[in-house]
């Protein structure tokens, strides 16, 4: 019983801090680059997603949520897999933007192997073309809710 | 990599494709003596994803929308040089009121564009105040182009024949309080970028490219400009608004990343003078034309230029509602090669500023791909290279 109790307050404790201070990285596997500088929007002033505690940062070995953006291209598909084999378990990914769900307006173009899900498992998807900073937010905070649960 | 490290103090250093400084995806390799580069590459293509292609597939309305997605920040751009290209080929010209709102959307984006590049250059510095101001301040152009077009990116203003959105009198003076208050920040950046101590010491003589320089590689846009060349299309071969509204060219002489700010920030002045003036004489009239939807048969070049230099399009139709061949080339690729040259004899720290400097966009540069092959030993498979990768960190 007294280990049950150790393990629920460690499991606990650790929800706590994974929800609270979730650190991000991103990758664009093929994007137009409109949702890059939507994320990016994100971080600076008006949105400022910071203020939850959210950091974007460079190496995947300090991630907690990878963000991608963009069609999957045969040339980064490798990477992408690589990226999301470097992070530590446990591990979220968020797809965002049309493309990253399907493809979007380059599915079916040669060098696309369609949304991000086709190479690595997606927790969330946020649609638009790109989508709105307010949806960005909202999508990694819907994250952030089912992980509490 | 096609100067092989001789001696043994060198090194090389692989940045990319997944990095913090830029947000997109290329992959550099530095060859280092100490702290100082001797040799740089770059290996582009992670982005390429097949649209001149996909355009052949697609009709003509539809290959807009396609080309739109070539770049994000630029994506009126593109979108604009394409029709204007097919417009071209099927006889039909835009009404004035069209052109000329093609040129206001074209230079809003230029601020934002122009803006969004001195928040990264900043960043690339370590200057993050300035970032966050750039980037607070470039919310108001996004405003102005979400009221106008209906979308903060990819805003889709043109349509074959003409735009789709039109100039209210509310939304012009909304745009004209925002020039007010972005004339004013963009004051602000110009005295801080020219007498701030540190970031002065960043930028100045770092990178030069003289004017000669520039001429042979083939520098283009606003990093051309800095080194003296007087090229920008919307003057050479005014296109869409300029006939009626010419620019004034901006350049530099420094050819350091100095001068390429101050270009970009005086450029934001330019932009919002020709912003004003358009509004004040916006000429009155339909916003469209019927566009048909088989184009006639024949080839046409194409020429914009977009916030980063010139865009150009080849545009080939056989007669069908598809276009029979389209060739895309933007100014990003001209500029990669200002960055392999002027890199060499700088310090490992610069690299960040001068690979921003050019204002790169990876998208846009990822038009085409080519695969070299390597037998040598020194490289590995992917798949080998992961499993060695996996391995060796577990």
């Amino acid at each position: 019983m007294e280990g049950n109790f150790e393990r629920t307050l460690i499991d606990g404790l650790n929800t706590w801090a994974r929800t609270n201070s979730p650190w991000a990285i991103h990758y664009n596997s093929g994007s137009c680059n409109g949702c890059d500088i939507e994320i990016l929007a994100t971080l600076t002033p008006r949105y400022d997603i910071e203020r939850l505690g959210i950091k974007l940062q460079g190496s995947p070995r300090h991630a907690d949520v990878l963000i991608c953006t963009g069609p999957v291209s045969r040339q980064s598909r490798d990477r992408l897999v690589r990226i999301y084999e470097q992070m530590p378990d446990p591990k979220f990914v968020v797809a965002v933007g049309s493309c990253a769900i399907s493809g979007g307006a380059f599915r079916g173009l040669y060098n696309i192997m369609g949304g991000i899900d086709e190479v690595i498992p997606v927790n969330v998807f946020i649609p638009g073309c790109p989508p709105r900073p307010e949806a960005i937010i909202y999508g990694v905070v819907q994250l952030l809710e089912t992980l509490k649960k | 990599m096609e100067e092989q490290v001789q001696a043994k103090n060198k090194f090389v250093v692989p940045i990319g494709p997944q990095h913090p400084a830029l947000k997109e995806p290329g992959h550099f390799e530095f060859t280092v003596d100490g702290e100082i580069v001797v040799g740089a590459t770059v290996r582009l293509g992670y982005a390429h994803r097949g649209i001149e292609k996909g355009c052949e597939d697609r009709n003509w309305a539809q290959g807009m929308y396609l080309v739109e997605r070539v770049c994000g920040i630029c994506s009126h751009i593109h979108a604009m040089t394409f029709a204007l290209g097919a417009e071209k080929l099927a006889n039909v010209t835009a009404p004035p009121r069209a052109q000329a709102i093609r040129l206001l959307v074209g230079e809003l984006e230029r601020i934002h564009s122009h803006m969004l590049w001195l928040g990264v250059q900043a960043h690339e510095g370590g200057f993050d105040t300035l970032f966050m101001y750039t980037w607070r301040d470039r919310e108001t152009v996004m405003d102005l182009l979400e009221m106008l077009t209906g979308n903060r990116v990819n805003y889709s203003a043109n349509v074959l024949g003409g735009v789709k959105c039109d100039v209210t009198d509310p939304i012009a003076s909304e745009i004209l309080k925002g020039m007010d208050f972005l004339e004013q920040r963009a004051r602000y950046y110009l005295d801080i970028v020219s007498t701030d101590e540190t970031f002065l010491g960043r930028t100045r003589d770092v990178g030069t490219m003289t004017k000669e320089q520039a001429l042979r590689i083939g520098a283009i846009g606003p990093t051309g400009r800095a080194s003296g060349l007087e090229r920008d299309v919307r003057l050479n071969a005014p296109y869409a608004g300029y006939v009626d509204f010419p620019i004034k060219v901006v350049t530099e002489q420094g050819g350091d990343l100095l001068a390429r700010t101050l270009v970009r920030v005086k450029e934001l002045f330019e932009s919002i003078r020709l912003i004003r003036e358009v509004l004040d004489k916006l000429p009155p009239g339909e916003i469209s034309v019927r566009m048909p939807r088989r184009v006639p048969e024949g080839a046409v070049v194409s020429r914009v230029e977009a916030p980063r230099g010139e865009v150009l399009y080849y545009m080939k139709s056989a007669g069908s509602d598809k276009p029979e061949r389209i060739k895309i080339r933007t100014p990003s690729i001209c500029n990669w090669a200002t960055v392999m040259a002027t890199a060499v004899g700088h310090k490992l720290a610069d690299m960040p500023m001068l690979l921003a400097g050019i204002d790169p966009c990876f998208s846009c540069s990822d038009r085409s791909v080519k695969i070299v092959r390597r037998d040598d030993e020194q490289y590995m498979t992917w798949e080998a290279l992961r499993q060695y990768g996996n391995g060796f960190y577990r």
